[in-house]
């Protein structure tokens, strides 16, 4: 695995214990972001919820989606937080849209360099960051800017 | 039938603690709750015994049969927790408290918000546990964790969406700063705050500086209601509740940020809700306490409650605007949350009502309608007017 974008020692994603969102953790390990979809009416929603808010059915799904999207908003972190990142330096967390997916909108990291510019509504590609900890192994969605 | 509360309910009494720097408190919370809760019934003349309801917010650990046992409070009718967190509860706990004596349910009420983050932990830190489900998964593994990051998100697209300047922001930061400093209570008091300080203070999360966020304090604050028909006994003017609002819009819970309308302090629905109950509109309001967890959320909360247009911001956020007694929009009087004291922003439905009596230590003269925006961005959020005799 190459360099994680942020330093070791952050909170590690884990399924919720009531199993909502087991199919979107289990996708991202296998390299594929799965959305979840209204099995009655094909509306998307995020974050995953027990019930349709489009039509109110109990019938969804998750389904793979292109990790492709754009830029809905960013930030530049400058203080850390969280000990883990004492000497991270800035980073960038970027909020992208999918209109794939009826444009919810995830939160990831912006990978390149922490200082460039970041044009609202670029175009953004997912790249899959998987964290091999034998306890408890998970992986991360970030984004890259295309072109 | 017209279902209001306006006039039915009025502030007798104010008060708070001494505010502390953020674990420097040498009281514990509790005790700190019952000083504001005794500080504020002496103001409003009356015994501690005679308070039959408790209203709070952001999951205020003082629990109020606890407070009534510790008064000798004869009865207790009301025990109202407003669900939410950060301060976007402060005005819903004065609209539920004032409710409940509208209807009947009880007959003096304290709102109160007492915090002690020395022995219960801060806020502006991520979570320290390994593992994290929900919610927070989605978002702490990527470094997005304090209520300034959550934010930042939603200020940035809205600064993006209107053209909204950086000076826009640094003109509600320098007015509180300017105010705290005729305010002895202002834990800012002495440290005054200009231009070339804000411009190369650090970077906390972009757009936010250093004195674009807010302090973290321990203290309590607490207010005194009463059936507005008691207020010809009260020893200071009254300040009646005009109205409140409180809640969000259309799936602003939507989680990982995904409310369809992002940008927003969530106040674009409550504030006509406000204004109709009142009785009044934006260009009525003498002076005005708008919550700084971030001045982003002011900027937002300003242009939702119709004070200026969103793509007008850069021409409107200007200091002088801002400052008592001679702007024409004197804002967070007291220092508010940046300068004064982060108790949640109860300090500023203080400060709200001071402003009625003319007791502010930068009072606007004769100041009739004094109104207060309370926690913007998250959700539920609340907002209140209080009014002076003469607008009843």
């Amino acid at each position: 695995m190459s360099a994680p974008y942020l330093a070791p020692g952050l909170p590690q994603p884990a399924p919720a214990p009531d199993g909502l969102d087991a199919p979107y953790w289990k996708g991202l390990a296998k390299g594929e972001l799965r959305l979840q979809r209204c099995r009655a009416c094909g509306g998307w929603q995020w974050g995953p919820e027990w019930i349709c808010h489009h039509c109110l059915s109990f019938d969804l799904g998750f389904e793979p989606v292109a990790p492709k999207g754009r830029i809905y908003s960013y930030e530049r972190v400058w203080h850390p937080v969280h000990p883990a990142l004492k000497d991270q330096g800035p980073y960038l967390v970027a909020l992208v849209e999918i209109p794939e997916a009826g444009s919810v909108r995830l939160v990831g990291n912006l990978l390149g360099d922490p200082h460039q510019a970041v044009p609202f509504g670029a175009p953004v590609e997912g790249v899959f960051e998987h964290h091999d900890d034998p306890d408890a192994p998970f992986t991360l969605l970030h984004w890259r800017l295309l072109n | 039938m017209n279902r209001t509360l306006r006039g039915s309910v009025a502030v007798a009494g104010v008060g708070e603690t001494a505010y502390f720097k953020r674990g420097q408190s040498p009281d514990p919370e509790f005790k700190l709750a019952l000083k504001a809760i005794i500080t504020a019934c002496e103001d409003a003349g009356i015994s501690p015994r005679e308070v039959d309801g408790f209203a709070s917010y952001s999951n205020d650990r003082s629990d109020p049969s606890r407070l009534a046992a510790a008064l000798g409070c004869k009865e207790l009718r009301f025990a109202n927790m407003q669900w939410g967190g950060g301060g976007g509860g402060g005005s819903g706990a004065i609209g539920n408290a004032a409710a409940a004596i509208a209807g009947g349910l009880a007959e003096c009420v304290v709102v109160f918000r007492a915090l002690a983050q020395g022995q219960f932990g801060r806020f502006g830190q991520g979570p320290r546990r390994r593992a994290i489900f929900g919610e927070g998964a989605y978002t702490a593994p990527y470094g997005l964790m304090s209520p300034a990051q959550m934010f930042a998100m939603k200020v940035q697209r809205f600064m993006h969406e209107h053209g909204v300047g950086q000076e826009a922001l640094r003109a509600i930061s320098l007015a509180a700063y300017h105010h705290a400093q005729n305010n002895p209570r202002a834990v800012m008091h002495g440290r005054p705050l200009d231009e070339a300080t804000y411009n190369s203070s650090r970077w906390i999360v972009e757009p936010f500086h250093l004195y674009d966020c807010c302090l973290e304090n321990d203290g309590a604050a607490a207010m005194v209601l009463l059936p507005a028909e008691r207020a010809k006994d009260f020893p200071h003017a009254p300040a009646y509740l005009l109205g409140a609002a409180i809640g969000s819009h259309f799936r602003a819970g939507a989680s990982v940020h995904n409310t369809p309308d992002y940008a927003t302090s969530t106040f674009k629905t409550l504030a006509p809700r406000l204004y109709e109950m009142a009785g009044v509109g934006p260009g009525d309001v003498d002076v005005l306490q708008s919550y700084e967890n971030f001045t982003g959320g002011v900027l937002m909360s300003l242009v939702e409650h119709g004070f200026c247009p969103p793509d007008g911001c850069n021409e409107f956020f200007v200091k002088e605007r801002f400052l008592a007694p001679d702007g024409d929009l004197p804002l967070n009087t007291s220092g508010g949350n940046l300068a004064e004291c982060y108790m949640h922003g109860l300090g500023l439905n203080v400060e709200a009502v001071r402003q009625i009596r003319g007791q502010s230590s930068n009072p606007v003269p004769d100041a009739e309608v004094s109104m207060v925006i309370s926690g913007p961005m998250v959700t539920p959020v609340s907002c209140c007017i209080f009014g002076g005799e003469a607008t009843l």
